[in-house]
């Protein structure tokens, strides 16, 4: 009896257990609180817009002409002058992205020429907006001759985003197993065969998601179209890619601090729009990529 | 005597495979030293060897899968049904058309069983424009071939990637025969199934010899034993011996046949 006594038992706490444990919390916490802090600029941002720029929408605020200066009316001209601009540049750099990663993914070797592309790629994504806007000024403003227009300001959101294109693309012919690709040559398919029948069918759910994700972030750039192609004050509604425009990122610009005696709401509200309409297309995207996912075929 | 009707029926059954003095690298590595092999029309014939001897390179050169790396060269000919494949004037797709391949892992497409068959079948028959009875007849016929129709004539709706192992593998081989290839070409095809696919696949391509020259690597000897008629082994991108099966693993002309057949390398 007094044997089993004297022998400690070995499965009990000691104090460097202790210590490791509450270092252990200490950690856990930490980073808990780091993670944490990421919802707080959200909520923020959302519930300050929502409070004090709630109050300004109405079905006259999303659908009439700015009066009185831009300091009373709506939003009108500016609403349908980004979804110009964002349309357009989609249907510029969609087809060009598109066609791009296809080309990499699935004909490129692995020689200079493609890895130049890709650094291209890269930098192309690295580059500020406002370089990106210079540089749309000297391109298509002057040299291509087009002015300040709805196509040069497009066709500047487009180069910015084509990286974004390309990349998301490849990415999602790149998760199209290769066994498919195989099964299709070794059936004597040509390359483009394989792609159309096989390979697009099977990516299109990761393609739409960048194309997606592409057009919120166009939507709420502002640099790359103030000088290319989007407008102080327009009254009226552009007719063709020629016009320029007022944008939604721009005219919130404005009015937060062009513009005199602009009542507190007005920015906010017009802040508002902006985030709803980019969260709308997320969601929109998050959306069809879980439908197309659950009807995915293998 | 023996010898000589032997010889006879040889030379009236005809070559499907003929290749001259064939070298192949990978880069600088020689993977394949004067390979010259007589393969016969309408038989099963299987090539053994140990991991790395060449035997998967051969078969590939033999529907020009290997070029797709692009270092590969390759040096000498091979004659499929008399024509050289690596003619300056032939068509790669030509060749893909009249030699087939089955992989190891099923690879069928993600789509329905129908669709696989047809997909083969469309591509090379583009001018022309097939009824849906046609077409309902051809992979009738396809699935019979590889005796998958009666487990799946009433699902052809259904998604090929959701049969089993062995159903996938007898649909690749089925979508292979509505272009009416002459050669089979198949690389380990049992070697992600289970004993009882194994068994039902091996039944199948008994079935399918005579009507298709069938060349298949393997691993598994008891296979090449019992699913095929002549057998190449192949040692260091060599091949050491080619005879019929039942001779190679009862006597063995070589000592490093014999040594690999009874297991002590490989």
């Amino acid at each position: 009896m007094s044997d089993t006594e004297l022998i400690a038992n070995p499965f009990l706490e000691t104090d460097l257990n202790v210590s490791a444990k509450r270092t252990e919390k200490l950690f856990k916490i930490l980073f808990m609180l780091m993670a944490g802090l990421l919802i707080l600029p959200v909520l923020i941002i959302l519930t300050t817009l929502v409070v004090k720029g709630g109050g300004m929408l109405s079905f006259d605020f999303l659908f009439t002409n700015p009066t009185n200066g831009m300091t009373e009316g709506g939003i009108f001209p500016a609403l349908l002058g980004t979804v110009w601009l964002v349309g357009v540049a989609l249907i510029i750099s969609v087809p060009v992205g598109v066609a791009a990663a296809i080309y990499l993914s699935e004909y490129a070797a692995d020689n200079w020429f493609t890895r130049s592309i890709n650094l291209a790629i890269i930098n192309l994504a690295g580059v500020p907006s406002i370089v990106h806007a210079l540089f749309g000024v000297g391109a298509f403003v002057i040299f291509f001759g087009f002015g300040t227009s709805i196509l040069a300001a497009s066709m500047t959101l487009a180069v910015m985003t084509l990286p974004v294109v390309i990349v998301a693309t490849r990415e999602s012919l790149q998760a199209v197993p290769p066994a498919f690709r195989e099964a299709c040559w070794n059936m004597g398919a040509t390359r483009w065969q394989t792609i159309r029948r096989v390979i697009l069918p099977n990516s299109v759910s990761g393609i739409l998601t960048g194309v997606i994700l592409e057009v919120s972030r166009t939507t709420g750039e502002t640099a790359p179209i103030m000088f290319t192609g989007a407008a102080f004050f327009i009254p009226v509604l552009p007719q063709s890619v020629f016009d320029q425009t007022m944008a939604m990122s721009l005219h919130l610009f404005v009015v937060s601090t062009q513009v005199p005696h602009v009542p507190e709401g007005l920015p906010y509200g017009v802040a508002l729009v902006l985030i709803a309409m980019v969260l709308l297309m997320n969601s929109a995207s998050i959306a069809l990529r879980m439908y197309l996912r659950g009807k995915k075929k293998w | 005597m023996d010898m000589n009707t032997e010889e006879s029926i040889d030379a009236a059954v005809g070559l499907a495979i003929h290749t001259d003095a064939l070298n192949l690298w990978y880069g600088d590595f020689q993977a394949l030293y004067d390979v010259n092999l007589d393969i016969k029309k309408g038989r099963v014939t299987s090539l053994i060897g140990p991991s790395g001897c060449g035997k998967s390179t051969f078969l590939r050169s033999i529907n020009r899968i290997n070029e797709r790396l692009g270092y590969v060269r390759i040096e000498g000919a091979i004659d499929v049904f008399g024509n050289n494949i690596y003619a300056p004037e032939v068509e790669l797709v030509q060749v893909r058309k009249q030699v087939g391949m089955v992989f190891q892992r099923p690879n069928p497409l993600p789509a329905s069983i129908r669709e696989n068959i047809l997909f083969g079948h469309k591509l090379h028959n583009r001018e022309r424009k097939y009824s849906r009875d046609d077409e309902d007849e051809i992979v009738e016929e396809s699935l019979r071939q590889v005796l998958l129709w009666d487990k799946v004539k009433d699902n052809l709706r259904r998604k090929a990637t959701g049969l089993s192992l062995e159903e996938q593998q007898k649909l690749c081989i089925a979508r292979l025969l509505p272009v009416k290839p002459s050669v089979l070409l198949m690389d380990e095809p049992c070697s992600a199934l289970d004993p009882k696919g194994t068994a039902a696949v091996e039944e199948l391509i008994w079935e399918l010899r005579g009507k298709y020259s069938i060349l298949i690597v393997t691993h598994n000897m008891a296979q090449a034993r019992r699913a095929s008629e002549e057998c190449i082994f192949m040692l260091m991108g060599k091949v050491i011996e080619h005879t019929n099966t039942a001779d190679m693993f009862v006597t063995p002309q070589h000592q490093e046949t014999a040594d690999y057949i009874e297991g002590r390398y490989g």
